[in-house]
């Protein structure tokens, strides 16, 4: 029996993003099919992989994933230019943890003040996230906004209970914006509604419908990614079309399986390289599931996880 | 493609007798339909009704039984492109490939990394399901030689046997006859020789052609010559291919019902560097494939794909759920820890995991939350102090307690007075947040 092959034509396209500036500028999104499916559309853009540094030492990594970082994490510029200039980063995403009430409680101005001297340092583009505190990172967020205007930056993340200060800032200083909802498809539209309703242009706007990592979650954060890419391609759902976000490393390095020690679980084998596939495995995973943006912690996995995205394009 | 309850309707005897067990013919056709019913219920139906009946009903991916007895696995019977739709039925089982160039000591070292592969995850056992012994040699001695040591070493374990030439093939598989084994490579060069010796040996055959169209035809070849247990390779071994090939052969089965694809694909995921080889493997296992054969297979690497295949196939309107007990956790006395979680298979299984690492005896009431972990089930109204008392009142376990206290989840630390308000007469305590930090929170108050 001959066969003909099923093709899809799909009515809506994810909008391609572009963040930095000049030569080092990247687009990610774009495409008009659902993800990897390159014989039926267009994929005019590779996904983009981000390396998570922070602006306090990480000591609440796991030491295997501090361990490629060791005697540059003490400083996010140092650790920057290594990410950029040694691991050949294409991008860096600086997170402002020690900015959290319940940790270091740096201030606004102590935030500028890193945003400034990472940008200063390297030339790829910068994301710059909040420490997850909804009141804090409002005040945050428009702090480190201002200090990177006009360096077309990522700013996140916004979500329901902050969007309006952090979507504001971001549109006064011409960044992109993450819009962060909780799992859950109906809730993810509806924050990517309000913020345009702001009068926020609706193609800055990256979704991040929450990561979670492998064994822990993850088949949710897959299954909602599956579905608001579907939405946007067979449905020409404009307010689902935006490029998505998996926050990779934040969830996956402080679960048992990629924290735990051979010694104490043999079953599980090698530590080092268990948490290392941990990261791999779940980024890929999304990147499957519709993930254009990633961002990731330990360089062996972002270098597996690039070598892959080579060949799925 | 599958029919609508009216179809079925009039294909059935139409007397409404009531012998299926439903009150009529329109009934019984109705659950037949949606798949909640089996036409063998009805002992009229006449045999063409049968045929066309069991046709359109047939899932659009063959169903096939690998190997026997239980290590067996099932393979296919897949109906959706999209697991949000419905779950995924089959999970992609795991091959290692043991090449005949190794020598006996290798090959029997590696059957012994297969026998002893099984981990235990969130209740489930989940192990390295087959072993590939590939004609690398050329030689048909060689690869009985590797097939003898295999069928000694892992007894039990589901073999293919890969090779394009049947006389090699032949001598092979024969050690396998009654086992269910797959025998891969058979070709449009070879088709007529492979289908004969799977049919002799109940062999399950896998096909490989060079793209779709050449496969569907050749699929339709040994359907011919009398094969109807395959799996399918489209020749794919690019990460770009795979995806491709493997989605148009689901939906070709699933959308269109088109037959010749509709068979349990084999996908080969070899590569030198093992992380590479983990992350394409987990390709094939979010994207339809239902074997993918692998190199090597290292603790970590196993843990982190049998912990993908475990998430991509759990039923999306079902969390896995343990049972609603209070369960005991070594031996414990009147006096040992009681503590309270959901029924969240996952939470259950971490929580009572640190239990055990701490070696003090606990009493764990499991509480049914509808299978949620402890805070959605908290933020969905299912874990609150009322509910908790009165399950604590209900279960009588005060009875078996010297002193009543109970020891809440860290993050729920919230429902603690009015818990108390609830439960006259009990102490609630607060423990860690993170599981992790059980064994010495338990520690410390010993
Ligand atoms: C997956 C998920 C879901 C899944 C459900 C999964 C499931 N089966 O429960 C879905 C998508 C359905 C879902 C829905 C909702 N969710 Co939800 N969800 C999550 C997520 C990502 C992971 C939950 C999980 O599986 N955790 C793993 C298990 C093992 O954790 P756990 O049960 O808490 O157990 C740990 C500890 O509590 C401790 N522990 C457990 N028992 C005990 C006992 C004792 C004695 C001790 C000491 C310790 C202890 O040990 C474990 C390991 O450390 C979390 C965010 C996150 N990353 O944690 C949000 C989260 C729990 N969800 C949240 C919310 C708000 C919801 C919704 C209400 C909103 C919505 N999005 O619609 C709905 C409610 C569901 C409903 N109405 O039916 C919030 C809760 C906020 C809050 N603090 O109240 C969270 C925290 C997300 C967030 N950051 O806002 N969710
Ligand atoms: S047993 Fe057959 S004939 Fe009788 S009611 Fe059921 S479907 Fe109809």
């Amino acid at each position: 029996m001959a066969f003909t092959p099923t093709r899809e034509t799909y009515s809506g396209k994810v909008y391609p993003v572009t963040v930095g500036t000049g030569d080092s500028a990247i687009t990610f999104g774009g495409e008009n099919v659902l993800p990897f499916n390159s014989f039926e559309g267009s994929t005019p853009n590779r996904p983009l992989v981000a390396f998570e540094i922070q602006d306090v030492p990480p000591s609440d990594w796991p030491e295997n994933v501090q361990k490629p970082f060791a005697g540059v994490s003490d400083d996010p510029v140092k650790w920057a230019k290594y990410c950029q200039d040694e691991l050949k980063a294409k991008a860096i995403a600086l997170r402002l943890i020690g900015t959290h009430p319940d940790r270091e409680n740096r201030s606004p101005e102590d935030a500028v003040k890193t945003v400034k001297d990472v940008l200063a340092a390297i030339h790829i583009p910068l994301i710059i996230l909040g420490s997850n505190h909804a009141e804090k990172d409002s005040s945050v967020l428009i702090a480190a906004a201002e200090a990177a205007k006009d360096r077309n930056c990522i700013i996140g993340k916004a979500q329901e209970a902050n969007y309006k200060t952090i979507a504001a800032a971001a549109m006064a200083n011409n960044h992109k914006l993450i819009a962060m909802s909780e799992l859950d498809i109906n809730l993810s539209k509806q924050l990517n509604i309000l913020i345009t309703q702001m009068g926020f242009d609706k193609e800055r706007v990256i979704t991040d419908p929450m990561c979670s990592a492998l064994g822990y979650g993850l088949e949710y954060t897959y299954s909602v990614m599956e579905r608001i890419r579907l939405a946007a391609l067979t449905q020409n759902d404009v307010t689902m079309q935006q490029p998505m976000l998996g926050d990779v490393g934040m969830y996956v390095w402080k679960i048992k399986e990629t924290t735990a020690s051979e010694a104490d679980l043999p079953q599980w084998g090698a530590s080092e390289e268990r948490g290392i596939a941990w990261e791999a495995e779940t980024a890929t995973a999304l990147l499957v599931a519709g993930a254009e943006l990633l961002i990731m912690r330990h360089p062996r996995a972002v270098e597996a996880v690039e070598k892959i995205i080579e060949e799925l394009i | 493609m599958a029919l609508s309850g009216i179809e079925i309707f009039k294909l059935l005897p139409k007397t409404n007798c009531k012998k299926c067990g439903h009150p009529t013919c329109l009934a019984f056709a109705m659950k037949l339909a949606q798949r909640q019913a089996s036409l063998e219920a009805c002992p009229d139906v006449s045999e063409e009704a049968k045929k066309i009946l069991g046709e359109a009903s047939a899932p659009p991916v063959r169903p096939v039984t690998f190997g026997t007895g239980d290590k067996a696995v099932k393979l296919g019977e897949e109906t959706v492109l999209f697991r949000h739709d419905k779950k995924f039925v089959n999970p992609c089982a795991f091959a290692i490939e043991v090449k005949d160039t190794l020598s006996d000591d290798e090959v029997s070292n590696l059957c012994g990394q297969v026998v002893n592969s099984e981990i235990d995850r969130v209740g489930q056992k989940l192990r390295i399901d087959a072993i590939m012994i590939t004609n690398a040699s050329g030689d048909a001695g060689r690869l009985e030689a590797a097939a003898k040591v295999v069928a000694a070493k892992a007894p039990g374990v589901p073999v293919i046997i890969y090779t394009e030439n049947p006389q090699a093939a032949e001598a092979a598989i024969r050690l396998f006859a009654d086992k269910r084994p797959i025998l891969y490579g058979a070709d449009a060069s070879n088709a007529e020789a492979m289908a004969a010796i799977a049919k002799n040996n109940k062999a399950i055959l896998g096909v490989v052609a060079n793209g779709l169209n050449e496969l569907s035809d050749l699929t339709e070849k040994v359907k011919g010559l009398g094969v109807e247990d395959m799996v399918i390779d489209s020749g794919a071994r690019k990460a770009k291919d795979i995806i491709a090939n493997n989605t148009l052969i689901r939906r070709a089965a699933t959308k269109k019902n088109f037959k010749p694809l509709g068979y349990p694909i084999i996908n080969f995921m070899q590569r030198p560097d093992s992380l590479y080889e983990t992350l394409l493997a987990g390709i094939g296992v979010t994207k339809y494939a239902s074997i993918v054969v692998m190199s090597s297979i290292e603790k970590w690497k196993n843990l982190a794909l049998f912990t993908l295949r475990q998430n991509i196939y759990t039923d999306p309107q079902v969390p896995m759920q343990v049972e609603q007990k209070i369960y005991n956790i070594g031996e414990p006395k009147p006096e040992s820890p009681f503590m309270i979680t959901t029924n969240f298979s996952l939470t259950y299984f971490i929580v009572s995991g640190e239990i055990e690492n701490s070696k003090v005896p606990c009493r764990l009431a499991v509480m049914d939350c509808e299978g949620l972990s402890v805070l959605t089930a908290w933020a969905a109204g299912k874990f609150t102090a009322t509910k908790i008392a009165q399950f604590i009142t209900d279960s009588g376990i005060e009875k078996e307690m010297a002193n009543k206290e109970l020891i809440l989840p860290g993050y729920v630390a919230i429902l603690s007075g009015s818990i108390e308000d609830k439960l006259p007469g009990w102490k609630v305590t607060v423990g860690p947040r993170e599981a992790n930090a059980l064994p010495a929170f338990l520690k410390t108050r010993n």
